[in-house]
């Protein structure tokens, strides 16, 4: 097991790099993207865009730039943004990551309640007509966009039905954070939550039931039935015990890609100054450093996330823990 | 099923061995230890003659049919196969050699393309190999499922319309497509109903017969493996133990571990059931990445002494073309719990009143 | 005599599918005596694990319809609510499954899953269930017991798994253990010693055998009484001297001389049973071996009850009298099929 861990965090290492590398060619490199050009803003000079360059490190050979700019990623994190002058990177991305992780934390366990209630009824009831409901149910989440889901809660919640009892408490949009007032964080995400976990409840619901229906099929389920186990437990010992292992392989995965900034939809949506809406921002003003380390903390958090799921993996199924 | 006396040495085994290697490491992955799957192992085969192979899992059987069916490459010895050495033939030099070794394959259920139409199935090695154009290979095909017992107007079904009888007579067609000299079935009929496995074996006895073809027949069912052999070899983790023409295994086999296999196979006969000595062999099968030393059976054999275990028995004749690796042999004049059986009833006990 | 311990009256379970209803068992009845082995043989189709699962109400398949009453120490479980039945799985009635790596959960320690059904059904402490766990995986041979007991199943050899599954079946002390294939999956040696398990656990506890086979072999070493099932129907039953010396039905004269055996002369050729067993679907009346029977004859358009027509315990469905099937057998296997082949 212990071997199988460190290998894999040794991947990580390497993975971080290739992605790290990848992006700065591509932003870096990509013709047309002058960063001095960005930087200096309108008409400037051929001098200024010289010192421009040089200050910035521009004018020197590209794996020096790489290099200086991990540097000042990773080991100074004192990389200054080119849109906001002055304004430090690292800390910004800091500063905004409570936001995005209260917003997907909060959607992931409506998700997880609401999906694991939908898919162990729909598999239970199947043979009745709640089944193809919950599934069509299920299907109408996963269809819906979110950003179209979210402007819709706005329009009901902000504008239209405000004034009721229904949603006079919906606060304006925005995030509020936890420190700041509880109550006030609770309110300000509540809607947002519910819109986010909308498409998951739908795809995992859907998941979780043909896991269950498939587990249920299995010898070893029919054996704990045999055995004189109530049904309750066979369900929740053996048949979910079964389903769940590629359930949370596929939970792990995309909470760490939401973390890693994939909810940006959602909060530009709600107004959220998440990670995702600083990210948003930076690629409408090309703001390359931010770009840069926002996609580099990003990638940080999808391969821990696969390093976990593996390690889940692993833990939940004895067999996997041989290799 | 009967043998050519004369006939010219088709298949040569020489001291073919098969290591699988376990890999362990955090970045470099070094071999740490190694599949002794087949360990050297020799054999001769006679054209027009089946050769059984008999033995439990992990004795090698199935890796050594695919040794000699290249679909594997050998970690050291040599296959010659009507003469010539394939055992270091690349991909392409096999080509032309494969249609003269076809495989026969157990599961019937897997073993087919079930993507595939059936008539697909069969005309692929035709089409592959380019012999003859479109009409005259549907002409083989329709003729293939005749000949195994099939209606050529299913020549468009898929596998699954077939039952597992079927799927596997469907898998003795492809096999004979290029006019194979040397068919290897890997346990052809395990995987099929009592009724239906004595239709596949009539099967293959009578191609046998009208298409001149030699087999190498692998099973674990004894009583199958009697009736279809001529000679008879016996494997256990990775070695032949025992080879002998195929009535004399049953009535005087040599090594302890045959004797325990024939014991523990159940007769469908109540009585002999209960009069005879049943030999339980303890313990499980021992792995083949760290085989025993010395003789491989001796941590199971109930007539083991010390030499056992330091010395490995080379295989020796112990009478006409049966041989065997033993440091205490079972002799010929002792009865055998095997050889019990053989003997003692020369046809169905006397009916009662009805 | 002794009330039978399991009696099955006229099961019938059958399947709505796509295709049509397949009647996978059509009519079943049998007895079990206390103590008593019963060999259930059959091919694949015939019904004989369906018999079984449905007496253990195993069956889940929303599409599945049950007749017929099984009476278990006189209660009917077809009639129990879901708490009673499960009182009994385990307990009174327990079963072995034929592949013990996919039986047995791979994610649980083999000791947590037996000592999951010993507290399903008694109230005892953890540690007198995994006391007892222990024991029990000694009494099935499982060496270093009380170290093994902390293993998953894969790390388990295939007969020291079904042996973990022997011992899981008779944790609680069944009445009836029913045994679907136990050892199809083995290698012949392992299957001799697992066999060789069951007649010993099975004499020391009294315990009786249901045990379902394809295997003639298993049979004649292991059952008391034999029933023959064809197509979902029982086309014999009786002791196991009756079946394999003086067998009455066709089906078990064709299975007897399809098979290669190694105590009789090498035939020529392999008798074989012409045709394929027949879809359970919209099955026609008329006996339903009557397609491939070398015997048939135009009252076998009726479809043949089982009845005992020697008086013996002996029950068959064929309508042929027993002169003619003495005849017949004797006719069954000619000489010239009988060759030493040396």
């Amino acid at each position: 097991m212990l071997t199988f861990i460190v290998r894999r965090l040794l991947w990580t290492v390497l993975v971080m790099f290739v992605i790290s590398a990848f992006v700065f060619v591509l932003f870096f490199k990509t013709p047309g993207i002058d960063p001095a050009r960005a930087i200096a803003g309108r008409n400037p000079s051929p001098q200024i865009l010289a010192e421009i360059r040089h200050q910035f490190g521009l004018d020197e050979p590209f794996p020096v730039q790489y290099a200086l700019m991990m540097k000042d990623l990773f080991i100074t994190r004192d990389l200054v943004s080119y849109s906001n002058q002055g304004v430090k990177v690292v800390p910004e991305i800091f500063a905004a990551a409570p936001a995005t992780l209260s917003l997907v934390f909060g959607a992931a366990v409506i998700w997880v309640v609401m999906s694991m209630a939908l898919g162990i009824a729909a598999a239970l009831l199947r043979g009745t007509i709640v089944d193809p409901l919950l599934m069509i149910l299920a299907l109408i989440g996963i269809s819906m966009p979110v950003f179209w889901v979210g402007e819709v809660a706005n329009l009901i919640t902000q504008s239209r039905f405000h004034d009721t009892f229904l949603f006079s408490w919906v606060p304006p949009l925005g995030y509020t954070s936890f420190t700041q007032s509880p109550v006030g964080w609770f309110k300000g995400l509540l809607i947002p939550w519910i819109t986010l976990s909308i498409l998951y409840i739908g795809l995992y619901a859907r998941v979780l039931r043909a896991n269950i229906i498939e587990t249920e099929g299995e010898d070893y389920v029919r054996t704990a039935r045999a055995k004189g186990l109530t049904e309750r437990r066979v369900l929740l010992r053996h048949t979910l015990r079964g389903s769940m292992i590629s359930y949370v392989s596929l939970f792990g995965l995309d909470f760490g890609a939401l973390v890693a900034a994939g909810a940006l939809l959602t909060e530009v949506v709600f107004a959220i100054h998440g990670v995702g809406f600083l990210f948003f921002q930076s690629l409408g003003n090309l703001d390359l450093p931010t770009i840069m380390a926002i996609v580099v903390y990003g990638a940080f958090f999808i391969v821990l996330a696969n390093v976990i799921v593996d390690i889940a993996y692993a833990w939940l199924d004895p067999r996997v823990r041989l290799t | 099923m009967t043998a050519d006396p004369d006939g010219d040495v088709l298949l040569r085994v020489e001291h073919v061995r098969k290591h699988f290697p376990i890999r362990k490491g955090i970045l470099l992955q070094r071999e740490v230890a190694r599949v002794h799957a087949v360990d050297d192992v020799s054999f001769e085969l006679r054209a027009g003659e089946t050769l059984g192979l008999v033995g439990e899992s992990g004795c090698g059987k199935s890796t050594l049919a695919r040794c000699i069916a290249r679909l594997y490459d050998l970690t050291s010895g040599s296959v010659i196969f009507d003469g010539r050495d394939i055992s270091k033939l690349s991909r392409r030099a096999l080509r032309p050699i494969r249609g003269g070794l076809q495989m026969v394959f157990q599961d019937p259920y897997a073993s087919l393309n079930p993507r595939k139409r059936v008539g697909t199935i069969i005309s692929d090695p035709l089409r592959i190999h380019k012999q003859g154009n479109r009409s005259e290979i549907k002409r083989q095909v329709r003729r293939l499922l005749e000949v195994v017992g099939l209606s050529p107007e299913h020549v468009n079904r898929y596998p699954h319309e077939f039952s597992g009888g079927q799927r596997q007579r469907i898998g003795v067609a492809r096999a004979l497509a290029l006019n194979p000299k040397l068919i290897i079935a890997d346990e052809p009929v395990s995987a099929l109903d009592v009724s239906i496995r004595a239709q596949v074996i009539n099967l293959l006895d009578d191609l046998q017969d009208e298409l001149s073809l030699t087999y190498i027949f692998i099973a674990h069912d004894l009583g199958v493996v009697r009736h279809v052999s001529d000679r008879i070899a016996v494997m256990y983790l990775g070695k032949i133990v025992e080879v002998s023409p195929a009535e004399e295994l049953y009535r005087r086999p040599v090594h302890p571990y045959t004797e325990a296999l024939l014991s523990a196979v159940p007769i469908p006969d109540p009585d002999l059931s209960e009069q005879r000595e049943h030999i339980v062999l303890e313990g499980d099968v021992p792995s083949p990445i760290a085989p025993p030393p010395g003789c491989r059976f001796h941590p199971r054999c109930r007539y083991a002494t010390e030499i056992c275990s330091r010395e490995e028995p080379p295989l020796v004749e112990h009478g006409p073309d049966h041989l065997a690796a033993c440091h205490h042999p079972l002799s010929f004049t002792r009865a055998t719990a095997a050889g019990g059986q053989a003997t003692a009833a020369a046809g169905p006990p006397p009916e009662d009143q009805v | 005599m002794a009330d039978p311990l399991l009696e099955v009256r006229n099961l019938k379970v059958s399947f709505r599918t796509e295709d049509g209803t397949v009647q996978a068992v059509d009519g079943v009845s049998l007895t079990l005596a206390e103590g008593e082995t019963l060999g259930i043989v059959g091919e694949s189709g015939s019904g004989k694990s369906v018999t079984m699962m449905s007496v253990m109400r195993l069956i889940t398949d929303p599409n599945a319809r049950f007749e017929g009453q099984v009476l278990y120490k006189g209660r009917d479980l077809m009639a129990l609510t879901q708490e009673q039945i499960r009182g009994i799985r385990g307990a009174g009635i327990a079963m072995i499954f034929q592949d013990p790596m996919t039986s047995l959960n791979p994610v649980y320690r083999v000791g947590w899953q037996i000592a999951e059904q010993i507290q399903a059904h008694d109230k005892v402490s953890k540690q007198a269930a995994h006391a007892r766990t222990i024991d029990l995986l000694k009494s099935v041979g499982i060496p270093h017991a009380s170290e093994r007991v902390d293993d998953y199943p894969h790390q388990f050899s295939g007969g020291m798994r079904q042996r973990v599954m022997i011992a899981m079946a008779l944790s609680c002390n069944p009445d009836i253990v029913i045994a679907d294939e136990p050892t199809t999956a083995l290698d012949v040696t392992i299957q001799a010693q697992i066999l060789g398990l069951i007649r010993k656990l099975r004499d020391d506890f009294g315990t009786a055998v249901v045990l379902i086979t394809h295997d003639m072999g298993v049979v004649a070493e292991m059952a008391d009484r034999v029933a023959v099932m064809y197509a979902g129907r029982i086309v014999e039953e009786g002791s196991r001297r009756d079946v394999f010396y003086r067998p009455q039905h066709p089906y078990t004269w064709g299975l007897l001389g399809s098979i290669a055996r190694l105590d009789r002369p090498k035939p020529r050729r392999l008798a074989t049973i012409p045709g394929l067993p027949p879809s359970l679907v919209n099955l026609p009346p008329g006996c339903a071996f009557g397609p491939r029977c070398a015997y048939r004859f135009p009252a076998c358009a009726q479809t043949p009850p089982l009845t005992d027509k020697l008086g013996n315990g002996h029950l068959d469905a064929c309508l042929l009298d027993p002169q003619a099937k003495k005849d017949a057998r004797a006719g069954a296997t000619p000489p010239e099929l009988v060759e030493d082949a040396t």
